[in-house]
């Protein structure tokens, strides 16, 4: 598409970077049809290309108003529109940059500013957040319906002795780090737990380093993008020593924490004292389901040895962080089979289920209306239970049904 | 500029968030699939109720108001290009299938369902739409009607205009009308062919009736790689005349396969000059056979490499490389512009080897892709539309690939539509008789001129104009002439 761009932002590096992402858009519409939130309103101006076309208008110096930073910020940050696109536009990268400069040209309402400053407070500081679902969980019977609904029971369940609570010790030479991130170890500590487990039955040590924390999305995607960086630049600080002490990986049990890890490397590009271990960082980082992926004949003989565990017909609910940010497909579905498991297929296993991260609070219509949609096509299937692979998804989708929903790692 | 006081009208017809009056909102619809133009609307409705569709008309009636229909703003002829004091009227939230008759094979669809999504939901009956533009993932069957789209499988299963079995319409007057019936035919003229390709200039669609296919039993695949686009170009005769009819008989060149694989990593060589795609269907034997058939016809047409699909995964995927391959170009050059023409088949090499000449005096690269089976040509002229009179030379290269078109028998849209992109070419193609007819069925229709003024069917006088001076330029000539 031809641009414009306005003096204020030509010659900046966001502005090149914007205009190269502009120019690859060919406005053919095609990214229309699976971008949820167009399925939903039908309205261009909540569609990717009306998006990318509101944020050209912005960066070649029009005047914008709040109305642009809604329909910024009513998009999921899904991604599913890159997947899509065969001209291979960046989207992820340009709502980031349009998000930022359009909340510098158009005010938000302030109830609006509060909510989002809270939530970037609170979030990510893993003892606030865990004290509140603590206080929150024993208030729970005397919340109304809508309130009650969104906060989750306690993470202890059935097979949890059977699983174990408790991470095996750091005894082999092969460690990896993992991430423990901000919301998972108070809402469901059992997903490391059993991802350390499975590892540590391969040979392989989890450990996790200390003063690591939130890996910046949350305040990153709120867009207060300097926090969001001041984390990031914090876990690689934790993580560098481990690094150099022999860390193969950085392991990520959480698709949404993972996703944003991985672009370390592009969010601290421009700082020169970071630039070089971020990318590292990035390079370094894997997916829970990656690692396995490469250690698959390791994993295959844990398996045989250990005899069979009771095969379980199962969704899997492909975390839009997983499948179009990280382009990693069908790879859990394998590696649930090979545990002996039945995954069901299911319609549009490409639309998000509305979690999004804070947007489950912030656009609660949206988000639940995607969320009825994705438990209508998993609950058609009839699993014993849903699997996903990312904390928001889980309990997003868990506040909607009574079919147990669980990480997959926890069925290894 | 439309005026306040219908504004002030259209607020009271619907809900704010069904009406875009403010610039940062309307800007967004100033263009569709043919960014080359642009016009800001003055309003832009999204109705979601049929009454609110109704009252627009109406007061537009009444006010003597322009409307532009618009479904998802996929076309590449401008069609749903706004037009200046005009109401852009998008259909999009009609986007609901209303019923699906397994036995009578027949879905009943708003007209902003996707093409794709009523195959989809014809797939756990067995059934399938057949009509298969490239933009299938996006566009509506609404605009699938307006432009009597095609796709890959129309060689064998027709166009849009065949697969339909009725629309319900409203008229500028108001009137609410069912063309066509559920019947294999209806009394009278056969005004639902008027209708499919009328490009939203005589009423606006309010449903369709398509006919819905069983599955074949079996679809099989063959990609074929050439080292001379020409000797692809003479395959493709030699298949229908050796008696197979493909259901899709598809060709890219180099540089589109180029583009194809980087999205979709089909597996396409990136050697050859150009590939076929051709599909055969049908039942078990059938498919057997024509696969051998083709295979041999492909050999004799010296054909450098040849592959079949090894299941159903792979031809989904040889597929979406071509059916992405448009935007897919997008990866090549900032811009492209999708030319449309239609030549007779036997002239294949002749007009390919000219467009390799106008490609190079142009200085502009050239990708093609070929509806081969039935001589549908899309030339993709590859431009940078920051670069000042880049556009205008693309215009012009058009412009001499569709005049050429239509100097070896051919047509200027193969089913794209005219829509305000190839406004000045219908001088060429039709004579003033031809063209006066049309403006009398339009007048028929809509006699105030009002449903997508400036569209499809030029003016005599432009015509005249066009004729007399040849100007083939970015800008319309005299664009102050009345064009309807
Ligand atoms: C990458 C790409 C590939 C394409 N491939 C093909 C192809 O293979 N074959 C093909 O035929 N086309 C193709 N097209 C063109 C385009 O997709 C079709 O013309 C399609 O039918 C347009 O549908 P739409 O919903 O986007 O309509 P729009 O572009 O929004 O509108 C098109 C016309 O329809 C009218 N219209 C829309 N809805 C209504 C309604 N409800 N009532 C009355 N009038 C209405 C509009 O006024 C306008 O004149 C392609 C386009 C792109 C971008
Ligand atoms: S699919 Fe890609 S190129 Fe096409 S409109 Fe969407 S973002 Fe632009
Ligand atoms: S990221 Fe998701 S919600 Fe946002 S525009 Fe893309 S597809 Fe739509």
């Amino acid at each position: 598409m031809q641009t414009r761009l306005a003096d204020f932002i030509r010659d900046t590096d966001d502005g090149r970077e914007a205009d190269r992402i502009l120019r690859t858009c060919v406005h053919c519409g095609f990214c229309l049809a699976t971008c949820p939130t167009y399925q939903i309103l039908g309205d261009e101006l909540d569609s990717p290309r009306g998006r990318i076309y509101l944020m050209k208008q912005l960066f070649e110096g029009a005047s914008i108003t709040h109305k642009t930073l809604k329909h910024l910020d009513r998009c999921l940050t899904c991604r599913n529109c890159e997947t899509t696109c065969p001209s291979g536009v960046e989207y992820g990268k340009l709502i980031d940059l349009g998000r930022k400069h359009a909340e510098r040209k158009a005010a938000r309402p302030l109830s609006e500013q509060i909510k989002r400053r809270a939530l970037a407070k609170f979030l990510p500081q893993e003892n606030l957040f865990g004290g509140a679902l603590k206080l929150g969980r024993m208030v729970k019977p005397f919340l109304p319906q809508t309130l009650a609904g969104k906060v989750p029971a306690n993470p202890s369940h059935p097979d949890k002795g059977e699983l174990g609570g408790i991470s095996p010790s750091a005894r082999h030479p092969r460690k990896m780090l993992v991430l423990a991130g901000c919301v998972q170890p108070a809402l469901a500590p059992q997903i490391n737990v059993a991802a350390a487990r499975v590892l540590d039955a391969i040979g392989i040590s989890l450990i996790e380093a200390d003063n690591a924390g939130c890996c910046g999305a949350v305040s990153f995607h709120l867009n207060f993008q300097e926090e969001g960086l001041d984390a990031m630049r914090r876990n690689i600080d934790a993580w560098w020593p481990h690094i150099e002490a022999g860390a193969e990986a950085i392991v990520m049990t959480a698709s949404g924490c993972g996703v944003t890890v991985k672009e370390y490397g592009h969010q601290l590009r421009h700082d020169t004292r970071y630039a070089e271990k971020a990318a590292k960082i990035s390079a370094l980082t894997c997916d829970m389901s990656e690692v396995l992926l490469n250690e698959e004949a390791a994993l295959r003989g844990w398996l045989s040895g250990r005899g069979a565990l009771e095969g379980k017909r199962v969704c899997f609910h492909a975390p839009c962080t997983l499948q179009h940010g990280q382009k990693i497909t069908g790879v859990v579905e394998a590696l649930l089979t090979v545990a002996g498991h039945t995954v069901l297929p299911i319609s549009e296993p490409h639309l998000c289920c509305g979690s999004a991260g804070t947007y489950s609070l912030l656009e609660s219509e949206i988000s639940t209306q995607l969320r009825d949609r994705k438990l209508g096509h998993l609950s058609a299937a009839q699993p014993e239970v849903i699997t996903s692979a990312n904390i928001g998804c889980l309990t997003h989708l868990q506040s909607g049904t009574g079919i147990p929903v669980r990480h997959w790692i926890e069925l290894l | 500029m439309i005026s306040p006081d219908i504004i002030r009208r259209l607020q009271a017809i619907l809900p704010p968030h069904c009406l875009l009056i403010a610039q940062e909102d309307v800007k967004p619809f100033e263009t569709d699939g043919l960014t080359a133009f642009h016009s800001t609307p003055d309003v832009v409705a999204l109705p979601e109720t049929e009454d609110q569709v109704k009252a627009i008309i109406a007061l537009c009636r009444e006010t003597q108001t322009p409307i532009v229909f618009r479904g998802a703003g996929t076309g590449v002829s401008g069609g749903a290009l706004p037009v200046d004091g005009a109401v852009l009227l998008a259909m999009t939230k009609f986007n609901r299938i209303l019923s699906i008759d397994p036995l009578a094979r027949i879905a009943r669809v708003q007209p902003g369902v996707r093409n794709l999504a009523i195959s989809e939901a014809a797939a756990p009956f067995s059934l399938y739409y057949a009509p298969d533009p490239s933009s299938q993932i996006a566009c509506t069957i609404g605009g699938n009607v307006a432009e009597n789209s095609g796709g890959v499988h129309c060689l064998k299963y027709g166009l849009t205009v065949h697969n339909i079995l009725s629309v319900r319409v409203l008229t500028i007057d108001g009137e609410e009308l069912v063309i066509g019936s559920e019947a294999l035919d209806a009394p009278g003229y056969d005004l639902l062919a008027l209708l499919t390709g009328s490009e939203g200039m005589l009423a606006v669609t309010l449903e369709i009736s398509v006919k819905l296919l069983p599955k074949p039993e079996r679809t099989q695949v063959v990609l074929a790689a050439f080292d001379e686009v020409e000797k692809g170009g003479a395959a493709v005769g030699a298949i229908i005349s050796g008696g197979v009819l493909p259901a899709g008989l598809e060709m890219m060149d180099k540089l589109a396969i180029e583009a194809a694989e980087a999205y979709s990593h089909a597996g396409y060589p990136l050697d050859a000059e150009a590939i076929l795609l051709v599909e055969v269907d049908g039942t078990q034997e059938e498919v057997s056979e024509d696969v051998m058939r083709v295979r041999e016809i492909l050999l004799a047409s010296g054909a450098t490499d040849i592959r079949t699909a090894k299941d159903e995964a792979e031809q989904k995927k040889f597929w979406a490389g071509r059916k992405a391959a448009f935007p897919a170009v997008g990866r090549l050059a900032p811009d492209y512009y999708c030319m449309d023409g239609t030549i007779p088949r036997k002239a294949l090499p002749a007009v390919l080897k000219r467009m390799a000449e106008l490609s190079t005096e142009y200085a502009l690269p050239v990708a093609n892709v070929f509806h081969a089976g039935d001589g549908n040509l899309h030339p993709l002229i590859l431009y940078d539309a920051n670069q000042p009179g880049e556009w205008e030379k693309a215009e012009r290269f058009g412009a001499d690939i569709l005049e050429m078109c239509v100097a070896h028998g051919g047509s200027i849209t193969g089913e794209h539509g005219v829509g305000i992109e190839k406004i000045s070419q219908m001088c060429v193609q039709f004579g003033n008789a031809e063209l006066q007819a049309f403006h009398g069925i339009k007048a028929c229709f809509d006699p105030d001129g009002l449903l997508n003024p400036g569209k499809a069917v030029p003016t005599l006088h432009r015509c005249a104009e066009y004729g007399a001076m040849h100007v083939r330029s970015g800008n319309l000539p005299f664009p102050e002439l009345p064009r309807f």
